[in-house]
């Protein structure tokens, strides 16, 4: 059933879309409340990936999601959703998608918005749909506008997940949800995820669990992509170096160390998150970091050297972004 | 088999999944031919991501204790249960006995997890690349 899985999906659109990513970004700009929230972004987010969306708030997670779901244009560069403009007849169906304010009609009922979702949706799924709602322990006859904001939230994930996508834009879906509706919720979205290979991009805040649930990050900050690969790659590309230095005073890092994402110092104990090592000659020990300790250096370093997947273009940075090579040390 | 997934380990979530499943091998609580859960089963109920299933299945595949078959799921090869660690067993019921006098004793968990883990270590040495 998966239009991703071959010839049947050939009514969805030309041959390209089946395999086109998930999501590709060149040059992509977006308006901020001050200025520009990401400017020149350009990633790729391959399909069949759950896709962490990371960053300060402010740093335009809101603005991707509701580009990519073509409520808005892009304000620079190009999005291309599936292979498609976003929006488009081509690629509206395909999409699921969640908001911040999960906009629901509040006089329906629970039932009648589930109807809805019928109605508009030929690829409907009214058992998937039900069994979110069942499952977070929303009644079917209350009206929308009288439910908990995680009530609303499950209505409006039930909605996403019975029309069944292939690509679900999720922003911040856990945010309001207590623990066993969070679970519940997850759960639901793995397993969309394990039985059809769609695509999941969602924006968090909660970096803890993330290696749990994504295998791929999007990581933005001041303006910048700073992180656009899997998971594993991005926590076996880091490593913290540990140097005891002679005397407090004496620079922390032996040249050449590797891209140094971030640097800390105690009395002699010098410690560098470093991107690909290039030698720890001179180091104490090495060791490794969890996802979430990696992407914390990021979001404190933001001028950080970005790592994206497939780019080579690592040595134009755009103008005014400071190469972290010659940040100096504190 | 119902895996549980310790959110905030420093062990990666499939390794968890390694791990538990090799003890319930151990123990005789999976057998030749039984079936490991599938991967949307395992993942509805534990909130990880598919990849972690899958990843951990292939390496119990790799170290031929269980067999992947298209379209049919994952089933259990090899046993790893010793005939002394099934319940009921001499070996097991030694172990029990001297547990029980641990804890008249005064002993707590702690006490002898470190007393367990010293004699262990005499009687039967890590391998040097042991990881």
């Amino acid at each position: 059933m998966t239009p991703s899985s071959g010839p049947a999906s050939a009514h969805h659109g030309d041959d390209a879309s089946a395999t086109a990513p998930a999501l590709e970004a060149v040059g992509l700009g977006l308006h901020g409340r001050d200025g520009w929230a990401l400017r020149d972004g350009s990633f790729t987010v391959p399909r069949g990936r759950v896709v962490g969306l990371v960053g300060p708030n402010g740093a335009g997670k809101s603005s991707l999601v509701a580009v990519a779901a073509g409520l808005r244009p892009a304000d620079a560069g190009v999005l291309r959703v599936l292979g498609h403009v976003p929006g488009s007849p081509a690629v509206l169906p395909r999409i699921g998608t969640l908001f911040q304010d999960r906009p629901l009609e509040r006089r329906f009922t629970v039932a009648e918005t589930l109807r809805l979702g019928r109605d508009l949706n030929p690829n409907w799924n009214d058992a998937a749909a039900r069994a979110i709602v069942d499952n977070c322990d929303v009644p079917l006859k209350a009206r929308v506008g009288r439910l908990s904001t995680g009530q609303r939230t499950c209505v409006a994930l039930a909605l996403a997940l019975g029309k069944q996508p292939d690509l679900l834009l999720l922003d911040e879906p856990m945010a309001d949800l207590d623990p066993q509706r969070r679970r519940a919720l997850t759960g639901a979205l793995m397993t969309r995820a394990a039985e059809h290979g769609t695509t999941i991009v969602m924006s968090t805040h909660t970096l803890s669990e993330l290696h749990l649930v994504c295998d791929y990050v999007l990581l933005t900050a001041r303006g910048r992509i700073l992180i656009a690969d899997d998971t594993e790659f991005v926590q076996a590309a880091h490593s913290l170096i540990t140097y005891t230095c002679p005397a407090p005073a004496a620079p922390s890092l032996p040249p050449q160390a590797g891209t140094v994402i971030e640097t800390r110092r105690s009395g002699r104990v010098h410690t560098a998150l470093v991107c690909f090592p290039l030698s720890t000659e001179g180091a104490a020990s090495t060791s490794s970091l969890s996802l979430e300790e990696i992407l914390l250096a990021y979001l404190r370093n933001p001028q950080a050297s970005p790592l994206i997947a497939g780019s080579t273009r690592d040595d134009a940075p755009s103008a005014g972004t400071p190469d972290s090579h010659e940040r100096p040390t504190q | 088999m119902e895996y549980r997934i310790e959110r905030h380990s420093g062990v990666a979530p499939y390794q968890q999944i390694v791990q538990q499943t090799k003890q319930a091998l151990r123990l005789g609580q999976l057998l030749p031919g039984d079936k490991l859960p599938s991967a949307s089963a395992v993942v509805a109920a534990a909130a990880v991501n598919p990849n972690t299933v899958l990843k951990a299945y292939r390496e119990l595949e790799r170290e031929g204790l269980v067999d992947t078959r298209q379209g049919r799921g994952t089933f259990v090869r090899a046993s790893l249960a010793q005939p002394g660690t099934q319940a009921g067993s001499p070996l097991r019921d030694g172990l029990r006995v001297w547990m029980a006098t641990a804890r008249a004793d005064g002993l707590e968990r702690e006490d002898v997890a470190a007393l367990l883990a010293a004699e262990l270590d005499v009687f039967f040495p890590r391998p040097v690349d042991a990881r």
